[in-house]
């Protein structure tokens, strides 16, 4: 941890003072609130405004206490909110339990809270689980004097209720307008589209005619309002808190690692919230993480094995029936050729770890890549050079890791959006530029809304130019990189030759720290397991003898085979050129890969295929063997997030017929002949456990250089494709919520300001797999040259539809 | 309706005037006002956008203060003070009379009428003109020491587009007009209008008649008698909310 | 103090002169005297100037001017401002509204003297949006005082440079909050600021910043002309110098009476010719309605900071509003709590839920429902409400309540046994008494 800044300076000993609390002494930093350093002694003030992770308003005056002694002799004539007062030496707090005065302070705040809240409590979401209901019983009066006084209360009323967004529903007469939900929407993600309005006894929570409340991170107002006023469409009036059963959770759609609650009922569930883990995703989480989880529950859900019969037709099998012929097909062709394994990103580490284990036991083949997504081989030596075995914990020394974003000098983002890829990072930096003065750097064409949200300055950068961009920040006068910096690199730089070779070399030069963002939760995972053909599990290179003995001796097994496998476009290749006779293939989508056609295609002619999915796709209806696997609530596992730590989670649902992944590879195996030595998770674990990260040699990269002419024709004609996946869009894991699909941002191309103006509101782009027209969105400080698109925001996705992503496309006004 | 480049260049005029931009935005609504005749959401957008927040934002400083309205307002707003003062000395009557009269409730305009101008009526909190009882606010401009026949009077006259000047101040113009000038837009009538009106000048006269005037150059008055500390200047001061601050300021500090 | 005369008109002085808020006429009575004066001051001396004559605030809450400017941290790298809180909306009071239209420049000079102390090189004007021949006033008076050279850069020569911007409101009592102002001339919702940090350290644009009253910085001019011992010699031991004293309701003459601090309201009254004719006086405020009202009983008191405070209520804003026997003290309260429940930012819960409560309990009174209960039941409300409340708003809510059904307990109980008002609101009314008022 020498890089680490000096500003982050929280290692040396905090200063303490002692206060004295309901007659308990205690000691607490400096600046503590009184509210909570009540809690040290575990006194509980309450409160509705106060959030630990908002900056304090001292808005509903719940949490009033009596302070005799301001720690200077005197004390304050009146109660004091305990969330905005900061504690100092010698000063006196009694609370609700000691003093009469804040007793009847709060008793009296309470009163006026309750006057004009409906007590509706009966049918309301939160009843149950309502900090207003749970304090009234704590801290209120038994009995209401509103209704008997004067000539009988009358309760403010409103309409109800009203949609703040397609998803987040107000009930304005349950609002007690403590300000969480505006505060967090300003000073969290930025997005402050929701707003006090109106005064007074009409104050309320408001959005702007036609400007609904659209953040990613809306969903969070949910979660921490005090009492029902926010509710989701999802979950409205669906079910009650005591019926639910709750289980901690990591989420599925990221690789951020998002620690969620995952709340079921009779085996369904109903909602998700956000988890809380102040290393990670401290109390937040995305809108996908929150509100995707009904695609586990699609009509299209497989449930029963399937194997093709003797007229070329899907039917059901049993289980034993299709191991039985899933291991005789793969030993066919493993026998005439070979067989590739290709996985996506839903997988857990444990299931990765199967098929890596299953590949290379069972099938004799290091023909396996869990990237379904455009790839290089530059981009897996700067895996197994710089990012795997690495961790927070891990033997190559500290990883960067999300506090480390927050001390980091500056941040370098290049080939990542993280407010579209990785929700928590994004949060994590905004606060970071807000907080700590965290420089964020960005090599991109644009400003996007989320760089501007976190203060970030933009190094204009057209697609295929990253690599320079990279080497210029050594040394820059005004973007220089030093070890006070971190990159932090995305998957997406892997369709630029020469990049990860640059940033490699700035690292090196530089002694600034890199971490790597996949988009998808299961791919670091995946990698630290070897689902790479040069990779082993724990890191250990494919090319080293020393590692393959590791491995083989760990697995119990003569030999590991030692030629470097093929990558996932090579086995695509292969199988299109008949080369691989047989694919297993699980939670790939063609449509992600780098040349869909060419995927599909090499799945058709495949003699063999076995898929292991969750839903129905044109994967499945196209394999010999289908086998059903389990979605992530009905298993246990573990995702690797960015940072390279394990976040190991329970199964929420107990489904005894939905098995893992790695259950099936194990039944498939064993068949095979060959035993892997697991049919569990938690055996699974063990057996990563016992081998461990690799100890010896780490591989090295061999540096790529930057083509030195543009490879994609006459810059002087067309624009450069940009693009990437945005959070809400058309992936298969965001089906069944149309409410979250509502909050999506639609499909437009962003085009430099000139283009706009002369070609108009409407654009179609022609590129070498097709043409795509979608509304035109001008960009002030688009590099020339360059339109951005979301990858699958429309149509089949860009890949299928229009051209990968630095290609030269054509562009024309209007409708083609 | 759509706001012009022109209102647009005067929008931005307005935010350029202050060290952060975003401070004009109550001028602004006022300048959207005095166009739109009430605060649009175009107007909302465009300032929104000129400021770079939401419109969210926007709307809540919109719906906060009270002179920035959401339907549309008459060629003239007539003001009642109905706080306690005006209230007791006869405001609750002459609203009343004009509500009648004018056949509108609080916050209404009257009907359009051909050849006639258009008044929106709403009552008011106090409008800092308490010596001059009760009083009436024509477009914001002083209407001193009504009746229930006199308000009737201003409010025919207005209507019949007669020009009606307020009692201690210039003639009354249209109510987008005043709204342009409350946007820092200056008109040409500041030097209409006396100084004072009479009420103001009661003191000053009895003090000319008396002969009483502040003591001379060479007046010698104790001073140094003010409280050294912050705390000391709170415990003289008049509220125990000064008190609590600055205790807790003080609490802060050590 | 006793060779100082009943009336002392500073601020006042120039109001019965044609066109006297005109720059030549300001200026031919001796006006920017005081600026060219201070220009030649170390800026420090002036504040010690102002520290030393005893000005206290005179928006309401009386703290010391000079301290407050002492407090700006010139050390603070930041940009230094000067804000004028001219939002001028407590019920009852009417004094810096004619001063601004009848002299504006002697504010405009205030100004200039006092950013000049504290080194600002922009000041504010806030002025209330709903006195439109006010802000023109004090528009044309700053766009005078640029083309003299009284503003701008390098002001006459000293290397001084300053701006004033005048800023329209729109309609909040709650702007007249400092910290609620900050956040309306920043553009926003004005509700009031978490203190600490305290605007003297972080107020405008989380900058150093001094917010002073109209009347306060007006007032600055006469400290710099005439010494600070001179302001000194009117007013009393605690509360120096002058003020504006502002009559309004049932007396004879309402109208503005610039008097040393301590003069009494009997005093006040004889020179605005007496209650109205066949009237008494019941109850007034001695500064608006978030002062504690008081009854005939108080009359000889000293109208000082002191003497008001020694009488359970507040100097405020001088703004005394009086009501003779006709008036009912159920409606008047039950009319300044419907302005609080209006004028509540909703930030807060015992404000904003406070005051709807309040409304409704004394309004039900007012129809002479309810019971006695419910007296006990207010003041209990106003005891939640004191004290709990974010800013001073819901202070001031309690106020007239507390303090009516202290002197008027019995008027209370007879709406309820009446069945409602006893009083002909009629007869309070300036036409309604059949003994009509004269003069005026």
């Amino acid at each position: 941890m020498t890089t680490t800044p000096e500003k982050a300076g929280t290692q040396g000993a905090v200063e303490t003072v002692s206060v004295t609390i309901d007659g308990v002494q205690v000691d607490v930093p400096k600046d503590t609130l009184v509210i909570r350093a009540a809690e040290q002694i575990g006194v509980q003030i309450p409160r509705f405004c106060d959030h630990p992770l908002l900056a304090p308003a001292g808005a509903c005056r719940q949490c009033l206490v009596e302070v005799p002694d301001a720690g200077n002799g005197r004390g304050f004539p009146k109660p004091q909110a305990s969330c905005t007062l900061p504690v100092a030496d010698g000063m006196v707090v009694n609370t609700q339990a000691t003093s009469e005065s804040a007793d009847k302070a709060q008793q009296g705040v309470m009163e006026f809270l309750l006057i004009n809240h409906p007590l509706d409590c009966p049918v309301c979401d939160k009843g149950g689980e309502c900090p207003l209901q749970n304090q009234a019983m704590s801290n209120g009066r038994g009995e209401s004097r509103f209704v008997g006084s004067g000539s009988g209360g009358v309760k403010r009323t409103f309409p109800k209720p009203i949609n703040l967004s397609p998803q987040v529903l107000l009930d304005r007469e349950r609002c007690i307008v403590c300000q969480r939900c505006t505060r967090f929407a300003e000073e969290i993600p930025g997005d402050p589209f929701i707003a006090l309005v109106e005064r007074g006894a009409q104050q309320q929570i408001g959005i702007a005619e036609n400007a609904p409340f659209l953040s990613y991170f809306a969903g969070n107002t949910i979660q921490i309002c005090p009492v029902g006023a926010l509710t989701s469409e999802s979950y409205r009036f669906r079910s009650r808190p005591f019926d639910l059963v709750s289980t901690p959770a990591v989420a599925e759609h990221d690789a951020c690692g998002s620690a969620i609650r995952v709340d079921h009922r009779r085996g369904k569930v109903m909602r998700r919230l956000a988890g809380n883990d102040p290393e990670v995703n401290e109390e937040w989480i995305t809108d996908k993480d929150r509100f995707a989880f009904t695609y586990a529950t699609e009509p299209d859900r497989l449930t029963y094995p399937q194997v093709r019969d003797a007229g070329g037709a899907l039917r059901p099998a049993s289980w034993p029936e299709a191991f039985s012929v899933a291991a005789r097909g793969l030993a066919d062709a493993r026998a005439a050729g070979g067989v590739g394994v290709l996985t996506g990103g839903r997988l857990t580490g444990e299931d990765a770890y199967a098929y890596s284990k299953f590949a290379r036991v069972a099938l004799g083949t290091n023909d396996i890549d869990f990237r379904a997504r455009p790839h290089s081989a530059e981009e897996a030596d700067f895996l197994a050079a710089h990012v795997v075995a690495t961790g927070p914990d891990g033997p190559a020394g500290g990883s960067v890791t999300y506090g480390d974003l927050e001390s980091a000098a500056t941040v370098v983002l290049v080939g990542f959006e993280p407010e579209d890829e990785a929700g928590a990072i994004f949060l994590r930096l905004r606060k970071a530029a807000l907080h700590s003065g965290t420089r964020v750097l960005s090599i991109a064409p644009f400003t996007t809304r989320g760089l501007s949200k976190m203060h970030g300055t933009l190094i204009p950068t057209a697609p295929g130019d990253e690599p320079g961009a990279i080497s210029s920040l050594l040394g820059h006068a005004e973007h220089g990189v030093d070890a006070t910096s971190v990159i932090l690199v995305g998957e997406r730089l892997a369709t630029v030759p020469g990049a990860f070779s640059a940033v490699a070399d700035l690292v090196a030069k530089s002694g600034a720290r890199v971490a790597w963002v996949p988009r998808r939760a299961g791919d670091r995972g995946a990698l630290e397991t070897g689902c790479l053909p040069t990779l082993l599990p724990g890191g250990r290179p494919v090319a080293d003898a020393q590692a393959r003995v590791d491995a083989a001796t760990a697995w119990g097994v003569d030999s590991l085979p030692e030629k470097a496998g093929r990558d996932g476009d090579a086995i695509v290749a292969a199988l299109g050129a008949g080369e691989l006779a047989g694919l297993v293939i699980g939670g790939v989508d063609p449509a992600d890969t780098a040349d869909p056609a060419a995927t599909t295609a090499a799945i058709e002619r495949a003699r063999f295929v076995v898929a292991l999915d969750v839903r129905a796709s044109d994967v499945t209806r196209a394999a010999d063997v289908v086998f059903p696997v389990a979605p992530v609530v009905d298993k246990a596992g573990t995702y690797v997030n960015w940072e390279g730590r394990p976040r190991p989670f329970e199964a929420v649902l107990g489904a005894p017929s939905s098995l893992p992944d790695l259950r099936v590879l194990a039944g498939i195996a064993e068949e095979l002949g060959a035993t892997l030595g697991f049919r569990t998770v938690a055996e699974v674990w063990s057996q990563m456990e016992d081998i461990g990260p690799w100890d010896g040699a780490r591989a090295t990269m061999t540096p790529v250089s930057a083509p030195t002419k543009d490879p994609l024709g006459d810059p002087a004609e067309g624009l450069l494709l940009s693009t990437w996946k945005q959070l809400l869009d058309q992936g298969t894991m965001q089906a069944g919520d149309k409410h979250l699909a509502a909050t999506a941002r639609p499909a437009v191309a962003k085009v430099g300001r000139t283009v706009y103006d002369a070609l108009g509101p409407t654009v179609t782009l022609t590129g070498e797999r097709g043409s795509v027209t979608l509304p035109a969105e001008p960009v002030d400080d688009m590099v020339d040259g360059v339109v951005w698109v979301p990858s699958n925001s429309s149509g089949l996705g860009l890949l299928t539809d229009l051209a990968p992503p630095g290609a030269r496309l054509t562009i024309s006004g209007g409708d083609a | 309706m759509s706001l012009t480049t022109e209102t647009r260049a005067e929008l931005e005029q307005i935010a350029a005037r202050y060290p952060q931009k975003r401070s004009g935005l109550l001028p602004m609504l006022h300048l959207v006002q005095s166009v739109e005749g009430r605060v649009t959401p175009e107007g909302i957008e465009t300032c929104a956008e000129i400021l770079e927040i939401s419109p969210a934002e926007v709307s809540g400083v919109a719906t906060f203060y009270t002179m920035y309205k959401r339907k549309p307002v008459g060629d003239y707003h007539v003001g009642v003070c109905t706080n306690t003062l005006c209230a007791v000395m006869g405001g609750d009557e002459i609203f009343a009379k004009l509500k009648d009269h004018l056949d509108v409730g609080n916050d209404e305009t009257t009907e359009e009428e051909p050849g006639k101008k258009s008044i929106t009526l709403e009552h008011l909190e106090c409008n800092a003109a308490c010596d001059y009882a009760p009083v009436m606010m024509v477009n914001w401009e002083f209407m001193d020491n009504q009746t229930p026949d006199s308000a009737v009077k201003v409010v025919d006259d207005l209507r019949a587009g007669k020009e009606v000047t307020s009692t201690r101040g210039p003639r009354i113009c249209s109510w987008r007009e005043a709204e342009r000038v409350l946007a820092g837009f200056p008109d040409d009538r500041v030097d209409e209008g006396p100084a004072a009106g009479e009420a103001s000048l009661l003191g000053l006269r009895i003090a000319a008649d008396r002969g009483w005037t502040a003591p001379s150059d060479n007046a010698s008055g104790r001073t140094g008698t003010e409280p050294t500390t912050a705390e000391g200047a709170v415990e003289e001061a008049d509220t125990a909310r000064a008190e609590t601050e600055t205790k807790q300021q003080e609490a802060a500090d050590e | 103090m006793s060779d100082v005369d009943t009336l002392t008109p500073v601020l006042t002085k120039d109001w019965g002169t044609d066109r006297s808020w005109t720059l030549p006429v300001y200026e031919s009575r001796g006006g920017y005297a005081s600026l060219k004066k201070a220009l030649t001051m170390a800026q420090d001396d002036i504040i010690a100037a102002v520290k030393d004559s005893g000005l206290r605030g005179r928006g309401g809450a009386g703290f010391p001017t000079g301290m407050k400017w002492s407090f700006i941290p010139q050390d603070n790298p930041k940009p230094k401002y000067l804000v004028v809180n001219a939002d001028e909306s407590e019920p009852g009071t009417c004094k810096d509204t004619p001063l601004m239209m009848a002299s504006p420049h002697v504010l405009v000079e205030g100004v200039i003297i006092s950013s000049f102390a504290i080194r600002a090189n922009t000041a504010f004007i806030y002025i209330r949006g709903e006195i439109l021949h006010v802000i023109r006033r004090v528009q044309a008076a700053v766009a005078e005082a640029y083309a003299a050279g009284h503003l701008g850069t390098n002001i006459h020569g000293s290397g001084y440079d300053l701006d004033i911007v005048v800023h329209a409101g729109a309609g909040a009592y709650i702007c007249g909050e400092e910290t609620a102002l900050l956040e309306g001339l920043e553009g926003r919702r004005g509700q009031p600021r978490l203190r600490p940090p305290f605007p003297a350290v972080a107020g405008l644009y989380a900058s150093p910043t001094v917010i002073n009253n109209v009347e306060s910085i007006a007032s600055v001019p006469s400290i710099i002309e005439h010494g600070a011992e001179w302001f000194a010699s009117m007013g009393t031991e605690k509360s120096k110098g002058y003020g504006i004293f502002s009559l309004s309701g049932h007396v004879t003459r309402p109208g503005q009476y610039e008097a040393p601090l301590g003069i009494t309201l009997r005093e006040l009254i004889g020179l605005s010719g007496g209650m109205r004719e066949g009237h008494q006086l019941k109850f007034w405020t001695p500064g608006g309605s978030s002062t504690p009202l008081l009854t005939d009983e108080h009359l000889d008191l000293p109208l000082d900071f002191e003497g008001m405070a020694g009488a359970g209520t507040m100097l405020g804003t001088r703004a005394i509003q009086l009501f003779d026997e006709t008036t009912c003290v159920v409606r008047a309260v039950l009319r300044w709590t419907e302005f609080y429940k209006h004028e509540s930012c909703g930030k807060c819960t015992p404000c904003r839920e406070g005051t709807w409560w309040l409304v409704q309990t004394l309004a039900a009174i007012e129809r002479g429902e309810g019971s006695e209960a419910d007296l006990d039941l207010l003041l209990d409300q106003c005891e939640n409400i004191l004290g709990r409340s974010f800013c001073a708003l819901g202070d001031g809510a309690t106020s007239p309540i507390s303090s009516s059904i202290q002197y008027f307990r019995d008027e209370y109980v007879a709406h309820l046994t009446h069945g409602g008002c006893p009083l002909d609101p009629a007869a309070s009314t300036v036409w309604g008494s059949s003994l009509t008022r004269s003069g005026a």
